[in-house]
C-alpha cells in the first residue's frame, strides 16, 4: 500500500501536478560540518524495498564492496567495506545519508564512490563504454534513489 | 560519537573475511620453476613486504592449466607467433630470423622491458620495439599495437624468458616516465573515483563481488584469460580496468599506458617473467 502510494506521489511529481518538488541539487547538500544531512534529498520517503533492489543494481552495486546477511542469497557480496549488519543502529539516519550522498566527507579518502555529485572527476567516463562523458552529467543515484537506500538502511539492525 | 567509535569496531570486524592468496608453488612442465612470491623491491618496501603473482589469486583448476604447456591455451598464441617468425615480409625480404636467428636467442629481452631505447630517446616497450623492426628495419606495415599477432609475438618472446626474474630499471632515463606512470597508478579516475592502488594495492586478497583482487602484477602477460578466451596483452587489461572506474580510457601505445606498463613493471621486479600465464 505504502508503495503504491510513494508511486503516486512520485508520478504527480514527475508530471507536475503537485507543487514543486523538493529535490535538493547536488551542489546544494546540507552536509553538516561532519559530513551528515538532516533533511531529505527527495521530500519523498524512501522506498526500502526499492532500496533493497538497488543494493544489487546499476551505478549504486553497494554489494560489490559490501556484506549484509539478509542479502547473502545473491551470492559473492563483496569484502572490501564494512557489513552493513547494523548499520542502523551504528548510524543515525542523518549519517547514513552523507555517507551514501558522499562518503568521502565522513571518511576521508575512502574507496566508497560519491554518489551524489556531479563534478570534480579526473577523465570522467560515458558509463562503461570507456569514451569521454558528454554534456552535463548526471549524479550516479538520483536524490529519490539514495533516500531510498537510507530507507533500506534503516532497516538493518543487529539481530 | 558513540556512533562513530562503534562503526570502527564494525570496520575491524570486516578484516577476517579476507580470503588470502594460496601457498602453492609453481612449476611449468614440470621443470621451469616460476618465483610467484618475492620481497618487495625497495621503491615498494612501504607498501608491502612481499610481492605476488596473480597466479595465486586463481583457483586450483586455473593454476594448473599454466603448469602445462600442452594444457595452456595460450600456447597456440606463442606457436602462431613462431610462424610469424620465421616470415619473410616487407621490402627488406626477411623475416625476424633472417637477424636474430632462433626465438630463443630473446632469453633474457622480457625481463627488462619496458626500457629506455638510447638512439630513440623513449622509454620502449617489447611491443613497440618488435614495431620499430618492422617499420624500420624490414620494411613491413606494423601490427596493431594490441592486436592478436603483436600478443602472440609478445608472448612468444615473453615464453624463452620463462623464470628469469623482471628486472626493469627505473632510474637514469628512465626515470621521469616511471614517475608518470606512479602518478598515473595514485591517480582516482572516472565516475568512481578509483586509482589502481585503490583495488591493487589497498584491498589485495579481498573480494569485489565475486573477484578475487590480486596486486595487479604484470610479471604473467600476455595472460590468456579463460573470460574471453584469448590472449591479452598488458596494456589492453590496463585499459578494461580503467573503462570500469567509469572512465575515459587510454589507448593501448599511448604514452600514458606506455609510462603505466614501466611502473607497473617495476613493482613486480624479482617475480619470474610467467607469461603466457592463464587467468580467469
Ligand atoms: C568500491 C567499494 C564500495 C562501494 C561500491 C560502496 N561502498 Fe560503502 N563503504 C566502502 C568502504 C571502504 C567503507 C568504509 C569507510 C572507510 O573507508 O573508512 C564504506 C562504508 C559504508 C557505510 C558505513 C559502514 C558502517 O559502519 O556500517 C555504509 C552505510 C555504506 N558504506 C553504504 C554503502 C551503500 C549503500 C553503497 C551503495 C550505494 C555503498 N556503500 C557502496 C566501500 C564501498
Ligand atoms: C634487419 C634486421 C632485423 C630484423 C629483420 C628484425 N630485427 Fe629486431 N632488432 C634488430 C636490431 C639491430 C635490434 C637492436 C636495435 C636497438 O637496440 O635499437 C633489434 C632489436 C629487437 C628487439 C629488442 C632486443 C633487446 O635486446 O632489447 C626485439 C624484441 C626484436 N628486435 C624483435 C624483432 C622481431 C619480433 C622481428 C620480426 C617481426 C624483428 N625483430 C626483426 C634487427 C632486426
Ligand atoms: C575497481 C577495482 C579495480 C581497479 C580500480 C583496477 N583494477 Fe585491475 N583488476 C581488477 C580486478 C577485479 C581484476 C581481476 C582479478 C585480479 O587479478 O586482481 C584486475 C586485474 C588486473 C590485472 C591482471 C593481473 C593478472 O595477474 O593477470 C592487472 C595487470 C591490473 N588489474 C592492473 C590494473 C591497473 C594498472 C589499474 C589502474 C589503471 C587497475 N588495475 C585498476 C580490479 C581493478
Amino acid at each position: 500500500m505504502k508503495r503504491i502510494l510513494t508511486g503516486i506521489v512520485l508520478s504527480l511529481v514527475l508530471g507536475g501536478v503537485a507543487p514543486a518538488a523538493e529535490i535538493v541539487p547536488p551542489a546544494d547538500v546540507p552536509f553538516d560540518e561532519y559530513g551528515s544531512v538532516e533533511t531529505s534529498l527527495s521530500g519523498t520517503p524512501g522506498d526500502p524495498e526499492n532500496g533493497r533492489a538497488l543494493m544489487n543494481k546499476g551505478a549504486g552495486n553497494c554489494v560489490a564492496c559490501h556484506r549484509v546477511s539478509e542479502l547473502e542469497e545473491l551470492g559473492f557480496l563483496g569484502t572490501i567495506g564494512p557489513v552493513l549488519d547494523g548499520a542502523a543502529d551504528r548510524w543515525t539516519e542523518a549519517d547514513l545519508r552523507g555517507i551514501v550522498a558522499d562518503a568521502k566527507r565522513i571518511f576521508p579518502e575512502t574507496m566508497m564512490p560519491s554518489f551524489y555529485k556531479t563534478g570534480g572527476y579526473v577523465r570522467p567516463g560515458d558509463g562503461f563504454t570507456g569514451e569521454a562523458a558528454e554534456g552535463e552529467l548526471a549524479p550516479l543515484l538520483t536524490a529519490q534513489e539514495v533516500e531510498d537506500l537510507v530507507a533500506y538502511l534503516m532497516t538493518l539492525h543487529e539481530s | 560519537m558513540k556512533t562513530r567509535m562503534l562503526s570502527l569496531a564494525g570496520l575491524l570486524l570486516a578484516g577476517p573475511a579476507l580470503a588470502d592468496p594460496d601457498d602453492d608453488t609453481l612449476v611449468i612442465n614440470g621443470e621451469i620453476e616460476i618465483v610467484t612470491k618475492a620481497p618487495a623491491p625497495a621503491h615498494l618496501e612501504d607498501v608491502f613486504d612481499t610481492i605476488i603473482s596473480g597466479w595465486h589469486y586463481r583457483n586450483d583448476e586455473t593454476q594448473a592449466i599454466e603448469a602445462d604447456d600442452f594444457e595452456n591455451p595460450g600456447m597456440l598464441g606463442v606457436e602462431a607467433a613462431r610462424d610469424d617468425w620465421f616470415e619473410v615480409a616487407g621490402t627488406g625480404e626477411e623475416s625476424c630470423a633472417s637477424c636474430h636467428g632462433e626465438p630463443e636467442e630473446m632469453a633474457g629481452v622480457r625481463p627488462v622491458y619496458p626500457k629506455w631505447n638510447e638512439d630513440a630517446g623513449e622509454v620502449r616497450t617489447l611491443a613497440m620495439q618488435v614495431n620499430d623492426c618492422r617499420t624500420s628495419r624490414m620494411g613491413a606495415e606494423p601490427w596493431k599495437y594490441a592486436g592478436d599477432e603483436m600478443t602472440d609475438m609478445v608472448a612468444l618472446i615473453s615464453s624463452v624468458s620463462r623464470g628469469m626474474p623482471v628486472d626493469v630499471a627505473i632510474d637514469g632515463p628512465a626515470q621521469s616516465t616511471w614517475e608518470a606512470g606512479r602518478d598515473i597508478y595514485y591517480t582516482r579516475y572516472g565516475r568512481l573515483e578509483l586509482a589502481c592502488a585503490n583495488c591493487h594495492e589497498d584491498n589485495n586478497g579481498s573480494m569485489i563481488r565475486a573477484d578475487h583482487l590480486s596486486q595487479g602484477q604484470i610479471n604473467g602477460f600476455p595472460t590468456y584469460r579463460l573470460k574471453n578466451a584469448k590472449l591479452n596483452a598488458v596494456q589492453s587489461r590496463f585499459k578494461g580496468c580503467i573503462r570500469d572506474t567509469m572512465a575515459e580510457t587510454f589507448e593501448p601505445g599511448s604514452p600514458e599506458l606506455v609510462a603505466l606498463e614501466l611502473y607497473v613493471a617495476s613493482r613486480g621486479n624479482g617475480l619470474s617473467v610467467e607469461g603466457p600465464s592463464v587467468r580467469n
